[in-house]
């Protein structure tokens, strides 16, 4: 069993009164892709939100690599190696493209085998070398999901998680933000992979839990998942 | 002819000054949404000190200096501790802005009494140079150059550099740049010490044609308000251009049509808010 990267035991969490986790624990081993699944409004966001403390959490425990963090705050959580693609990408519209990735940059640790850079993300995207100095408002959708994940390398993060990168995107830009996901699960990374798209998930994940009404219904692997039509149809609504 | 050109370099002069007023005001205002009602005490703060050092024999840029540094200090404390807990009440801000520039007019009054002090220029910037058949106090023209610079300086940073970027990134998106690791609140305590320091600065070089007295602050307070609206709040640029038209309008105003002068001054203004309400060159929320 690989050792935890990051793990939420029993997480708890509120906005206002109305209470959306009940208790979520989810383990994401280091180096693997824990693909998390569920219906809108079952919680996903709301799951990663909470780790990268946008949202408090009201009662759980929180750890990275076994450290467990008591607050958590959105600057601590990234010092500890964690990053974010969130959902609607959120990129800095008013900021260029370059200025977008150089915000972020943070020195990598220093046992980092490939740090990230502006020149390195510029390598793996290089439509977006082409558009540096533009505007990142004007960017199109995949352009900006790209821009999102590159920023959220500059971090030069140990933990990524990522809120349905391939929402609303054409086909053959999910199938290119795939094989970036699996590129970066090659070097090591540690991610969970917030989806929608299912099968995309399968495809990615070493590991599977589906979230529904701020509790997890199922963890187990792909296969198992596959296994069982029926989890699939009441959870996921797939009929 | 010799009386325009004086006036010219005059109005220029006071659109300097009220730059480097209106441009921490634009700074706070359009970036992080805090409409700082104390700015004109801060103006008015760093001017009395900087009279009490020039008393003293200080040298005026040591006072200037001076007086901006109390000001980083006195502007952090107010950020820190108290409007930081009032993040997005814009009324609760209104208040307390005003409320605490009450309270400094009234310390202000106790210190340096109700007696009104004008500072002299400092010797190195006496005199004028004479061209064109024409005298120009060099002083005035240094205070232009000042802002100038200054203008330069504050656009290079904010627009030009790493830093400058983070706190763009920080007013698109507080909570996503704080995930990336970015330290927000660092960076608005920052901008907001930079405005008040400026403002200080411009305090103390204005003191020996303003002079010094109770109620400075609140006759500079709506030249800022002008000038921001009219150039747009949260452009460094839109704060220039509007500084110096204010500063024009104030002169040419004063000279022709004394009884109208604030007319001439806000008419603008109501212009601007009716034709194009994010100022000249302000850029539009959204
Ligand atoms: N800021 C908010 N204020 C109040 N309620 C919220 C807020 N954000 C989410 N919720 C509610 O919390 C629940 C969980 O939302 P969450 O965004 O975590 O779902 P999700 O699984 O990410 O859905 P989706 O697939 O649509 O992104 C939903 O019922 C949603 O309506
Ligand atoms: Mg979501």
């Amino acid at each position: 069993m690989a050792r935890s990267a990051l793990s939420l035991s029993n997480v708890h969490a509120y906005y206002g009164d109305s209470h959306v986790l009940h208790g979520v624990s989810l383990n994401l081993g280091e180096g693997r892709l824990l693909g998390l699944l569920g219906r809108n409004g079952a919680g996903k966001s709301t799951c990663m939100n909470v780790t990268v403390g946008l949202v408090q959490m009201r009662g759980g425990a929180i750890e990275v690599f076994g450290d467990s963090i008591g607050k958590c705050q959105p600057e601590v959580m990234s010092s500890r190696g964690i990053a974010l693609v969130p959902q609607g990408r959120r990129i800095f519209r008013s900021l260029t493209v370059r200025e977008n990735l150089a915000v972020a940059a943070r020195k990598p640790a220093r046992d980092a085998k490939a740090p990230w850079n502006v020149e390195r993300v510029f390598d793996m995207f290089p439509r977006l070398r082409e558009r540096k100095n533009q505007n990142a408002g004007s960017l199109s959708g995949g352009e900006q999901q790209m821009l999102a994940i590159g920023r959220a390398m500059m971090t030069n993060p140990r933990v990524l998680l990522m809120d349905e990168p391939s929402e609303g995107l054409a086909p053959q830009i999910v199938a290119e933000v795939g094989r970036i996901i699996a590129r970066l699960k090659g070097e090591g990374l540690s991610i969970i992979l917030v989806e929608q798209n299912i099968k995309l998930t399968l495809e990615l994940a070493d590991d599977v839990a589906i979230i529904n009404t701020g509790e997890v219904v199922f963890a187990g692997t792909p296969a198992a998942l596959q296994a069982d039509e029926s989890i699939i149809a009441q959870h996921l609504g797939v009929f | 002819m010799a009386v325009w050109s004086l006036l010219a370099v005059n109005s220029l002069s006071l659109g300097g000054l009220l730059f480097l007023l209106s441009a921490g005001f634009s700074l706070i205002f359009g970036l992080m949404r805090i409409p700082n009602l104390m700015h004109g005490s801060f103006f008015m703060l760093g001017a009395y000190l900087g009279a009490s050092l020039l008393q003293r024999g200080y040298n005026f840029w040591f006072a200037a200096l001076a007086a901006s540094a109390a000001m980083v200090v006195i502007g952090g404390l107010v950020e820190r501790l108290l409007l930081r807990r009032l993040a997005g009440q814009e009324l609760a801000q209104v208040l307390l802005t005003l409320g605490l520039s009450f309270v400094i007019a009234d310390l202000c009054l106790m210190i340096w009494t109700g007696d009104p002090i004008q500072p002299a220029t400092p010797a190195q910037l006496g005199g004028g140079v004479r061209t064109l058949g024409m005298f120009f106090p060099i002083y005035r023209l240094a205070i232009i150059g000042i802002a100038v610079a200054i203008a330069l300086g504050l656009w290079v940073l904010i627009d030009w550099t790493r830093l400058g970027a983070m706190i763009r990134a920080g007013v698109d998106d507080a909570p996503m740049a704080r995930v990336m690791g970015i330290q927000v609140s660092r960076l608005f305590t920052a901008v907001f010490c930079i405005g008040a320091a400026l403002a200080a600065f411009a305090g103390v070089m204005g003191s020996p044609f303003l002079s010094v007295y109770p109620g400075l602050d609140a006759d500079m307070l709506p030249l800022a308000l002008i000038v921001v609206i009219l150039g747009g709040a949260g452009s460094l640029l839109g704060a220039l251009v509007g500084s110096f038209i204010i500063g024009l309008l104030y002169n040419f105003g004063q000279a022709m049509f004394p009884d109208l002068a604030y007319v001439i001054l806000f008419l603008p203004m109501v212009l601007v808010l009716i034709l194009r309400p994010q100022g000249l060159l302000g850029r539009v929320q959204t």
